[in-house]
């Protein structure tokens, strides 16, 4: 299958590993990805806390050469995910649609069908067929999936998994025959943007999830959103830093745990980007 | 439930939330289901219920200086969870927009304004966000030089910041979008 896909800012700086990640598996389960030319920034959090014109037409000037290739859009990062969903939600009210049309030269309908690519590789790959590319066994992993906010809310504009206890990591994990914990943390925010505004912020909301990680037995969480990412990880050497706990919890892109069960070598999926170093897990899979 | 403000300026406070966000505030009964599930409300000194009753109330514009106005993640858990469909997010991008236009973001919690515009600058810049870039920018202008500083060696050592600007993004359409939305 061919779908457009949108890397977003981040797969081109501290993300890389999700993209390379997503490219690896796409690759590997002979889903075609080909990046919309000039594609551009969707704004993020600061774009939608400036303006709301400003912040739809930055999401909508990438969805409308999209809807020039006739694909639907596909995309790893959650937080650009959001943002395209909610672009296509709001463009439903004719005068925003007008100002933004306006403001990217050209009118666009909020039409292409925005997905995420665990939705793709579950439901349009399918569980079978991942199973039957699987080459290395999760056996014995236990896993902490971690939605975070932006993947499942606003639960009317994503429709995408129960925005409360979301299952759609949980059933790949399982699938590819590792344990997926029943933890309560899977969409408590790790405080996403404010990573270098409110550190403070940042540092204690991710210590309490990577804390509950392990309390309940982790040896990795998964993700799927660079924020949630970068933080969860990076900030785990702030928490030992300020007198906290030494958690030393590897924090892993979904993609990148199924390239490993897919065989895919640590170097394609950017592995050892990670500032957790995730030797164990990679070791324990590479060796099943 | 109709709120008579006493105080003309203090309708306008509430007025403009409503007309930016679209939402009715007035369906709010304060079940405060929405703090609950607030990340970031049991740190700060005030919570989405209480913006929204202190709304209610007449509040002016020293309701603009709460913490929690740019303490607020965006992530949304209150929108999800509101019985009457309250968008609690909409409501905190409303309130910082109109902070912003009010020039009270440098006051209280001027460093989430002051990141944004170093963010919005380089995708204005380069049709995509530029990390470096942003992070010099915003660095600068907080006067937080030092934060985070240990990590970088070990960053770049890691590719996970790019050197060099993007490349690649219809700049032309980005530069005309922050054009015409500033003309308003």
């Amino acid at each position: 299958m061919k779908l457009a896909y949108f890397p977003g800012c981040s797969a081109e700086s501290t993300a890389r590993d999700m993209h390379m990640s997503s490219l690896a598996v796409a690759q590997a389960l002979g889903i075609e990805l080909i990046e919309p030319e000039g594609w551009s920034c969707c704004g993020a959090t600061a774009g939608h806390q400036t303006d709301r014109v400003l912040a739809t037409a930055l999401s909508a000037a990438s969805l409308a050469k999209v809807a020039d290739m006739g694909l639907d859009m596909v995309l790893n990062c959650a937080a650009c995910f959001g943002r395209m969903k909610t672009a296509n939600h709001d463009l439903q009210d004719m005068g925003l649609r007008k100002q933004v049309a306006d403001a990217i030269g050209r009118d666009y309908d909020g039409s292409v069908i925005v997905r995420h690519l665990i939705d793709v590789l579950l439901h349009d790959i399918g569980l079978d067929r991942i199973k039957a590319a699987t080459k290395k066994s999760l056996s014995g992993l236990k896993v902490a999936s971690y939605y975070g906010c932006l993947l499942v809310r606003p639960a009317d504009v994503m429709q995408f998994d129960d925005p409360e206890n979301p299952t759609c990591m949980d059933t790949l994990v399982e699938a590819l025959g590792g344990e997926a914990l029943d933890w309560p943390h899977k969409v408590e925010c790790c405080g996403g943007g404010l990573s270098l505004t409110r550190t403070d912020l940042v540092v204690s909301l991710s210590d309490k999830i990577v804390t509950m990680a392990s309390e309940a037995g982790a040896d990795c969480i998964v993700v799927a959103c660079p924020m949630c990412q970068v933080n969860l990880d990076m900030r785990q050497i702030d928490i030992k830093k300020q007198g906290g706990q030494d958690h030393n919890l590897p924090i892993l892109y979904i993609t990148q745990l199924l390239g490993l069960a897919l065989g895919i070598g640590p170097d394609q999926l950017g592995l050892s980007k990670l500032m957790i170093a995730p030797d164990p897990v990679v070791n324990r899979v590479t060796s099943a | 439930m109709l709120i008579i403000s006493k105080d003309k300026e203090t309708q306008a406070l509430i007025d403009r939330v409503q007309e930016i966000s679209g939402v009715d505030l007035s369906a709010c009964y304060q079940c405060k289901k929405c703090t609950s599930g607030c990340p970031v409300s049991q740190v700060v000194q005030s919570s989405p219920a209480e913006i929204i009753r202190q709304l209610h109330l007449q509040a002016g514009d020293e309701l603009l200086d709460s913490e929690i106005i740019w303490a607020c993640a965006s992530c949304e858990t209150c929108t999800t969870r509101c019985p009457m469909g309250i968008d609690g997010a909409a409501v905190m991008d409303a309130l910082r927009q109109i902070s912003m236009q009010k020039n009270r973001a440098g006051q209280a919690q001027g460093k989430v304004a002051l990141f944004n515009k170093a963010f919005l600058k380089t995708v204005e810049l380069f049709g995509r966000s530029y990390e470096i870039g942003m992070i010099a920018a915003y660095k600068l202008g907080s006067g937080k030089l030092m934060s985070d500083t240990d990590k970088f060696p070990t960053m770049l050592k890691k590719g996970k910041l790019a050197i060099l600007p993007p490349r690649g993004a219809d700049k032309a359409t980005v530069k005309r979008i922050f054009k015409k939305t500033k003309q308003k």
